[in-house]
């Protein structure tokens, strides 16, 4: 495989740049000198050697590190299950914001949310569990109504499905007091939820979602070629498709969990890393976990950065920066570029 | 005989497409399926690969039941050209054509040197070595056909069977194409079973025909048995004229 050693390292190379941006900038700026240092001495136990290193360090550990780890790590789900979405469906609009997987999670996560345990030990047990089976409800509505329809009508099932779950989220939110502000913050894909309480409880949901559609690329490679002549090849169908719907849904579900709802990542990284490295899964499905954390990055110093020290929820960049790349594909998609 | 076929009836839970077919082939021989469109072809061939939700009946290849085969079996005993020319716009040429070797490798996708030597020998003799690298979406119709026989032929089975695999040929192509199944019938002991409208085609390069109408078999035997003025005229409901080519020896079926 020549053609991926150069997408990789591209995209490697792209991420470790965003996530030093990303911890380096605030409104303290540290250096990217200042952050291996500061890291490195923290690994190795050493105190630190100034009170202003002391600073440095809890602004690092506890503010920046989480934070940057959290948005990555989101990126990263949103875009690998984005991928896993245009493969099964083989359609080039599959995202999971598209297709109504966010909403599901939202309305899931925001059942729980609403429900006083939040802040426990459970109710981090059962946000991403609740967003999980809003997802694949909504996985599975939509995916029954779209099958045997054409391109656009998955999208429109999508939407439909979608606004269903969100109108069902307000009604929840707006019966909930209090927890209010909260909620609305985090849907809109603010991480206002600090430290590395959402980062822990988000980790081996999108391990596990994320392992699997890798395990399973070559699989969903042999799916392109539709149902019936994936099968003639000896691939057996409905299972596959079943593994990569439920790996896909449980990234996209523990993502939305604890960053809330951001649109638009698992559409554009996959597109951009298909043109870069071709269709192969088996390259496209890392590249684009890679490339989704790297995207999710940059949207999210935009974020912080842009009308500092205010913060914007950082689903309206990658929304700014998504939407009119939907369309551009959706004229394409037209013409079955591909 | 390598494939046999004793089908009662075949078709979905509630719809029942084929009824009472039975014919058996040896290796090494092109059966040439014919019959009018909606007289049950391609439900034949998706009942053959495993596809089609019901099959009442048993299917033997080389003496081993299909019917006892998982997919992954079935896929290293008879691979399929369908009628349909789509291939993954996004995958290159040689990708799809090793997506022929699924049966074979393992769940990661981690080819041998077989496989790639299989690969190129496949993409060589369909004509499409040139290709290799380019992505699909920038193929004509008729070369996507090409691609996909060669992904079957990948598949390196004992059976074929292929669904108007020439629809989108060019005359040249076509009688390449059908050449390079009599190869693969006589030298390689493969045995094909080929859909077809054309008539003539199928009188040239068919050592059998079947013919079917309304889902069921009308005729079986040798080409020059079944393709008779009464039987062809009873199927496609038109009278045609059947002549001897000038040069003697082939059939030529013109609508009378």
């Amino acid at each position: 495989m020549p053609k991926f050693a150069r997408p990789l390292l591209l995209t490697t190379a792209l991420l470790l740049a965003a996530s030093l941006l990303s911890i380096g900038v605030g409104s303290v700026f540290i250096p990217p000198k200042s952050i291996l240092t500061a890291l490195w001495d923290a690994l190795r136990g050493l105190p630190p050697a100034t009170p202003n290193a002391e600073k440095l360090r809890v602004i690092l550990i506890t503010l920046r590190l989480p934070r940057t780890l959290l948005m990555a790590l989101t990126g990263a789900a949103l875009a690998g299950s984005g991928a896993a979405y245009q493969g099964l469906f083989r359609n080039p609009l599959a995202d999971p914001y598209l297709i109504g997987a966010a909403s599901g999670a939202g309305l899931g996560a925001v059942v729980s949310l609403s429900s006083k345990w939040p802040s426990s030990v459970l109710g981090f047990l059962a946000v991403p569990l609740t967003a999980f089976v809003g997802a694949i409800l909504t996985v599975f509505i939509v995916f029954t109504l779209a099958k045997t329809l054409p391109v656009t009508n998955l999208i429109l099932a999508g939407v439909a499905v979608s606004s269903f779950a969100t109108a069902l989220t307000s009604f929840l939110m707006i019966n909930a007091s209090g927890e209010l502000r909260r909620t609305l913050v985090w849907l809109l894909g603010g991480s206002n939820m600090a430290g590395w309480k959402p980062l822990i409880g988000q980790f081996p949901y999108v391990l596990i979602g994320l392992a699997m559609l890798i395990a399973m690329s070559y699989r969903l490679n042999v799916l392109q070629l539709g149902d019936e002549q994936a099968q003639q090849l000896g691939v057996n169908v409905p299972r596959s498709r079943t593994i990569i719907i439920l790996a896909a849904t449980l990234a996209t579900a523990a993502a939305v969990a604890f960053t809330g709802i951001i649109g638009f990542v698992g559409l554009v990284v996959p597109h951009l890393m298909r043109r870069f490295g071709g269709g192969d899964a088996r390259r496209l499905m890392p590249l684009s976990i890679l490339g989704g954390a790297a995207f999710l990055l940059l949207a999210d110093i935009l974020a912080r950065t842009l009308m500092a020290p205010q913060e914007l929820p950082v689903g309206i960049i990658t929304a700014l920066a998504g939407a009119p790349f939907f369309l551009v594909i959706l004229r394409q998609s037209r013409r079955e570029v591909w | 005989m390598l494939l046999k076929v004793a089908i009662q009836t075949a078709g979905y839970v509630k719809k029942v497409v084929l009824r009472d077919i039975h014919f058996e082939l040896p290796a090494g021989r092109i059966l040439a399926l014919i019959g009018p469109n909606g007289s049950g072809k391609t439900t034949l061939i998706r009942a053959l690969s495993g596809v089609l939700p019901v099959v009442e009946g048993d299917l033997h290849i080389n003496g081993t039941d299909l019917s006892g085969a998982n997919q992954q079996e079935r896929a290293r005993l008879l691979a399929v050209v369908p009628q349909s020319t789509f291939v993954p716009p996004s995958f290159t040429v040689d990708e799809v054509v090793m997506m022929g070797r699924t049966p074979y490798i393992n769940w990661l996708g981690s080819t041998t040197q077989k496989d790639e030597e299989t690969v190129e020998r496949v993409m060589e003799v369909t004509d499409v070595t040139r290709f290799k690298g380019r992505r699909c979406g920038e193929l004509s119709a008729g070369e996507c056909q090409r691609v996909i026989l060669a992904r079957a032929l990948a598949q390196d089975t004992p059976v074929l069977l292929m669904d108007e695999p020439t629809s989108h040929l060019d005359l040249r192509y076509q009688i390449e194409f059908l050449e390079l199944l009599v190869s693969l019938a006589y030298e390689h002991n493969r045995t094909v079973l080929i859909a077809l409208h054309d008539l003539n085609l199928a009188a040239r390069f068919g050592d059998e025909v079947l013919a079917m109408k309304d889902g069921t078999t009308e005729a079986f035997g040798k080409t020059e048995e079944v393709l008779n003025p009464q039987t062809i005229e009873y199927i496609y409901g038109l009278p045609v004229k059947v002549f001897e080519a000038p040069d003697g020896g082939q059939k030529v079926i013109i609508p009378a």
